[in-house]
């Protein structure tokens, strides 16, 4: 059994009169450990299927069907509670934005500490330990440092780690990573494409990767699924899905891929 | 902060000042019983009496000092009503949506579509006048605009990527409420708190003027007004005082809360 099954899924919003299909008849497999991409353009419905799984979208006018089934359990269809128990010990997520996805109001060691605090009867000082060696654990320097900062006095980059180790606190089984490094600049992006892979190898943390851009979703993942308007349009192994692609929109992608000087 | 909010900020500040040393003096001291009444004495400004005395011969000083503290206490009480519930409504409505937000927000705005000095007088005619029923009446009137600035606040918040992320770290919604949305308020909480406390004084001394606030013969300063506008033109000086701290107080507050808007 795999640990991550998504079928059919469909997300609508209900407007007064009209019903737009965000995304559509979405199909994927995940098992454990698995390091799996999700590309396309901007609008083409990646992010609310993140969401989805992630089991964020709960607003009152959105219509979700389909299976998402993680660990033989369709998150569609349990009670909240139930779920507010798997988001915090099985699923994480890592977001574009590395301004907003941190409080600016709170220390940055708090907030890595926050999944603790709500699933565990851990003490201040264990806590602070743990959270410390989260923050080590994605390679920030001077861990204690970034522990009582503030999110305004660390670069994007920095925020971005400690999103991570936020993240990765509890362990997680799946780590969804929403375009975790669109916002950021060339060689900051490729570590933090490192750091995932290399949480991915040594715990085994499944990752599903967001993002747009088709060559970085390459280097980092075995497989992945294209997507535009809201509907997958090929997937497979990124290697064959990269020499030869099938769909139209998959070899428009690959042409706008920028060629590096050097013909690699 | 800019070199334009800095001037805001001390001219602010210093107006403010004046206007809580004012209320201290209100509480704790004034040169003469501002009820008692001396008919022998003269009503012009002299060094017993700097701001005069009004029509009974009570010294205005004195009565200023302690409307101070009657227009602060009714103000601030409004403000507070106004922040609690409008917080506790707008908080609701913006986190939840769907029908909490249907059902409150319609209360609200047919709240809102009174005037404030309507539904002041409403209430105020239901439950006969006095302050404390003033502090009730305005209260209420203050819940909906306060409510709305929340609403849309946490609206905002409410999305950003942290909520989120907390959402998904297993956080209850009473837990993200309290913990990671309410203090992100503060700085709208605060310049509202100021604007408001602004209308607050306002109304006050509106209802006081007309005679439906604070009970004679406590002063407030609209109530002052209100009995200096007969003696006008023989005794103008128990206007002036008065309006002017009113004009003090409204500047003060205003100034500050201009300041700390973005700063
Ligand atoms: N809150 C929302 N309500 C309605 N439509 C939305 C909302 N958020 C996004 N959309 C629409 O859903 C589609 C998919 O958006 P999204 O999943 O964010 O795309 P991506 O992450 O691939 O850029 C877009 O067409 C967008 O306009
Ligand atoms: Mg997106």
């Amino acid at each position: 059994m795999s640990m991550l099954k998504v079928e059919d899924l469909c997300i609508k919003v209900h407007d007064r009169k009209t019903t737009d299909t965000l995304v559509q008849d979405v199909d994927f497999e995940m098992n454990k450990g698995d390091i799996m991409g999700i590309v396309g353009e901007s609008g083409s419905g990646k992010t609310m299927t993140a969401l989805a799984i992630a089991g964020l979208l709960s607003r009152h006018d959105m219509e979700k069907s389909g299976h998402i089934i993680f660990e033989g359990i369709n998150l569609l269809d349990i009670k909240r509670n139930v779920l507010r128990k798997i988001q915090g010990n099985e699923i994480s997520m890592v977001f574009q934005e590395p301004l907003n996805s941190l409080n600016p109001l709170k220390k940055v060691g708090w907030q890595v500490e926050e999944s603790l605090r709500i699933h565990t009867s851990m003490d201040k000082n264990e806590m602070r330990d743990r959270a410390i060696e989260a923050l080590r654990d994605v390679e920030l320097q001077n861990p204690e440092a970034v522990y009582e900062s503030y999110p305004h006095e660390l670069s994007g980059g920095m925020r971005q780690r400690a999103m991570i180790a936020a993240a990765m606190i509890i362990q997680p089984k799946l780590l969804i990573c929403d375009e975790p490094t669109t916002a950021l600049d060339v060689t900051i992006q490729a570590q933090i494409v490192e750091l995932l892979k290399r949480i991915n190898r040594e715990r085994q943390t499944a990752i599903l990767f967001i993002s747009h851009d088709l060559s970085l979703v390459n280097t980092l993942c075995e497989r992945v699924i294209v997507m535009q308007h809201g509907l997958v349009k090929e997937s497979g192994l990124c290697d064959d899905i990269f020499n030869n692609p099938q769909d139209e929109y998959t070899k428009k992608l690959i042409a706008a891929i920028p060629k590096s000087p050097f013909g690699i | 902060m800019t070199g334009n909010n800095k001037v805001k900020l001390i001219i602010g500040l210093v107006l403010t000042g004046i206007v809580f040393l004012m209320l201290l003096f209100g509480i704790f001291y004034t040169p003469y019983d501002p009820m008692a009444m001396d008919a022998s004495v003269s009503k012009s400004i002299s060094l017993k009496h700097i701001m005069g005395c009004d029509q009974f011969g009570r010294d205005v000083f004195s009565r200023v000092l302690v409307g101070v503290k009657e227009t602060m206490i009714v103000a601030g009480a409004v403000v507070l009503i106004g922040v609690f519930f409008g917080t506790v409504v707008g908080t609701l409505t913006g986190y939840f949506g769907g029908w909490i937000d249907e059902i409150l927000m319609r209360l609200n705005d047919a709240v809102l579509a009174f005037p404030s000095v309507l539904l002041a007088l409403l209430v105020i005619g239901l439950y006969g006048g006095g302050r404390n029923t003033l502090i009730l009446a305005l209260g209420i009137a203050f819940i909906p605009s306060f409510a709305r600035i929340i609403r849309s606040e946490v609206l905002k918040i409410k999305n950003l990527d942290y909520i989120q992320s907390v959402r998904l770290f297993g956080a209850g919604h009473l837990r993200i409420i309290v913990v990671h949305i309410l203090p992100n308020l503060k700085t709208v909480m605060l310049s509202s708190i100021l604007i408001g406390f602004n209308n607050a004084v306002l109304a006050e001394a509106g209802m006081s003027y007309l005679g439906m606030g604070v009970a004679p013969p406590n002063p407030s300063l609209g109530r002052m007004l209100s009995e200096a506008q007969a003696y006008i033109f023989t005794n103008p000086m128990t206007a002036v005082f008065p309006g002017i701290t009113i004009v003090i107080m409204i500047l003060g507050f205003s100034l500050l809360s201009a300041a700390t808007e973005k700063g």
